[in-house]
């Protein structure tokens, strides 16, 4: 393979290092050395990576877990251009603007659909296991050349922004990546088999439907529990998806894998504990009953998954 | 038989509910979460490290697919994309709050399938553009409307970028859900093709738009019933003082 994912994973290590110095420099910022050790923290796990011991990783993730937890990733100061500046560079550059925003996806497509199987010489010219992911690098490092083009920009100014808009969503950049380490520290610790094991042991699953619905159930109400379909999905495909619909029902593990995680959003609509969806918008909107957004998406989720029962119900032998 | 399969791990679901519950940092509840799960199936604390430490690695590549395009989005931002975005967007003028929040509805879901998820969301769009916008269509046709229904359209509003959201961005390959799936199933020994899981996406998708877009138009006549009912009218007076 000529180009493997890791040569993206050391792009964005150097790319959360300089995110790091310049957090370290920034003295707006009320707790600079925290923020900047935090990103500092990241940038090495994606720089070192697979070269450092699983262990001290797990110390990482827990400082990190910490650092973020108390508070320690702050707001700096980021220079923003006024908003008037910003209206008539958008009046000037007009429709040129989306030009790089959509490269990475039409990229991306491209990536994973032509160039997929092309090889140079007797090597793959994308890594195989992860060309999807390979070409949005690509998309992405394409866009980035076409952006600083276009806004007369440097490479350097896109590093700042990109430190304005982490460092704004604080610690709910990580949150994914720890729920995803939850996940498999779950698995790890078979939470899977506990919760395959309650559900075979009471509930009749001889019969395909009923397997179906306690897959899809599950899926909703352990999204619900955790806030994030992501942490749900390797518990409930563990603990039914996988033995049971793929193994005794023969489901296709795409469309098994597909529609379960539409169930599990259709749990993220009802459930507070997915608070950047459900709770601050209704605090950003100045609604005076925080759960008004979920009020309005329970119907929505409710009939959905019901649709998604049946869906799974009748395409997952396909 | 019951001895075989050891329960005590779901102690770790027990954590994350009253984490929640005793609205702890998210993050927080997360690790403390992990760390007991680990110490209920009697995995020694180096092992728990060990394995924390090698999730983390193995599951790198979903930050990428956020953190990566930020740069471009961010440089984008800093030269106009969003009021762009905006004034495009504020071109398609429709005569009621249904209607519009339907065509955002469409436009947030298609994009989101692209992989163009941050051209919506809730500071950015929604409650700059979206909610003012549906709330406006209501008030050009009604004149002043009363407190709980404008409450109930910005709901809707924000309710309508978070299922464009969702049900579209499955669709993208790319997307760290789907890489997410792809990679516990290799765990598994099932090998998957990230496209045909999109692709299976698709259905559950247009359901989506096709309830949602059926609840925004009983929004309208919801909307409809309300502003004839005539209690409102009788209120009228009172709310215009009010909302001033």
């Amino acid at each position: 393979m000529i180009f493997v994912l890791d040569y993206f994973y050391i792009l964005l290590g150097l790319m959360l290092a300089v995110i790091a110095v310049m957090s370290l420099m920034d003295r707006a910022n009320p707790r600079r050395w925290a923020t900047g050790a935090f990103w500092a923290l990241y940038a090495l796990v994606y720089l070192a990576g697979e070269h450092l011991p699983s262990t001290l990783v797990g110390v990482i993730v827990i400082v990190m877990a910490l650092i973020a937890g108390f508070g320690g990733v702050a707001l700096g100061k980021y220079g923003a251009l006024p908003a008037q500046a910003r209206l008539s560079s958008a009046q000037k550059l007009g429709n040129r603007l989306f030009i790089p925003a959509l490269i990475i996806p039409v990229a991306t497509m491209i990536g994973s659909v032509v160039l997929k199987d092309v090889k140079v010489g007797d090597l793959f010219l994308l890594d195989q296991k992860n060309f999807t992911l390979v070409s949005l690098g690509f998309g992405c490092v394409l866009a980035l050349i076409a952006a600083c083009w276009i806004t007369k920009a440097t490479p350097l100014q896109s590093i700042r922004e990109s430190r304005r808009l982490i460092d704004s969503m604080g610690w709910a950049v990580v949150l994914p990546h720890m729920l995803a380490v939850l996940g498999l520290l779950f698995s790890d610790a078979g939470v899977g088999k506990a919760v395959a094991h309650l559900t075979t042991t009471y509930i009749n699953m001889d019969y395909r439907f009923v397997a179906v619905v306690v897959y899809c159930l599950g899926m909703a109400l352990f999204t619900i529990i955790m806030g994030n379909g992501f942490a749900a999905f390797p518990v409930m495909a563990g603990g039914v998806g996988i033995p049971i619909l793929v193994g005794v029902y023969n489901a296709n593990p795409a469309i098994m894998a597909a529609i379960g995680m539409f169930c599990g959003y259709c749990g993220t609509l009802m459930t507070p504990m997915a608070a950047n969806f459900n709770i601050v918008p209704a605090a950003l909107l100045n609604l005076p009953d925080k759960n008004a957004v979920i009020k309005a998406q329970i119907p929505t989720a409710l009939s959905l998954l019901v649709v998604n029962i049946f869906l799974l119900y009748f395409l997952m032998h396909r | 038989m019951e001895t075989a399969v050891n329960l005590w791990p779901l102690i770790g679901v027990a954590v994350i509910i009253v984490g929640f519950v005793l609205r702890a940092n998210p993050v927080l509840v997360v690790i403390v979460a992990g760390i007991i799960t680990g110490l209920a199936a009697a995995m020694p604390l180096d092992k728990i490290l060990a394995t924390l430490g090698s999730g983390f690695i193995k599951t790198r590549n979903l930050p990428l697919i956020l953190l990566l395009p930020l740069a471009i989005i961010g440089l984008l931002e800093r030269y106009g994309l969003k009021e762009h975005a905006q004034a495009s967007i504020a071109r398609i003028q429709s005569a009621t709050a249904g209607r519009l929040l339907i065509v955002y509805l469409f436009v947030r879901e298609v994009s989101a399938a692209l992989g163009l998820t941050s051209l919506g969301g809730h500071p950015q769009m929604v409650r700059p553009l979206i909610a003012p916008m549906a709330e406006g269509a209501t008030e050009n046709r009604y004149g002043s409307i009363p407190d709980k229904l404008r409450y109930k359209i910005r709901a809707m509003s924000a309710a309508t970028d978070n299922v464009g959201l969702f049900f579209g961005e499955d669709v993208f390959v790319a997307f760290g859900a789907i890489v997410l799936m792809q990679t516990i199933l290799r765990a598994e020994g099932i090998e998957v093709n990230p496209l045909h899981v999109a692709l299976w996406g698709i259905p559950t998708a247009i359901s989506a738009f096709i309830i949602h877009a059926y609840r925004l138009r009983r929004l309208d006549g919801y909307i409809v019933r309300t502003m004839r009912s005539p209690d409102v009218a009788d209120k009228d007076a009172v709310i215009k003082g009010a909302s001033v």
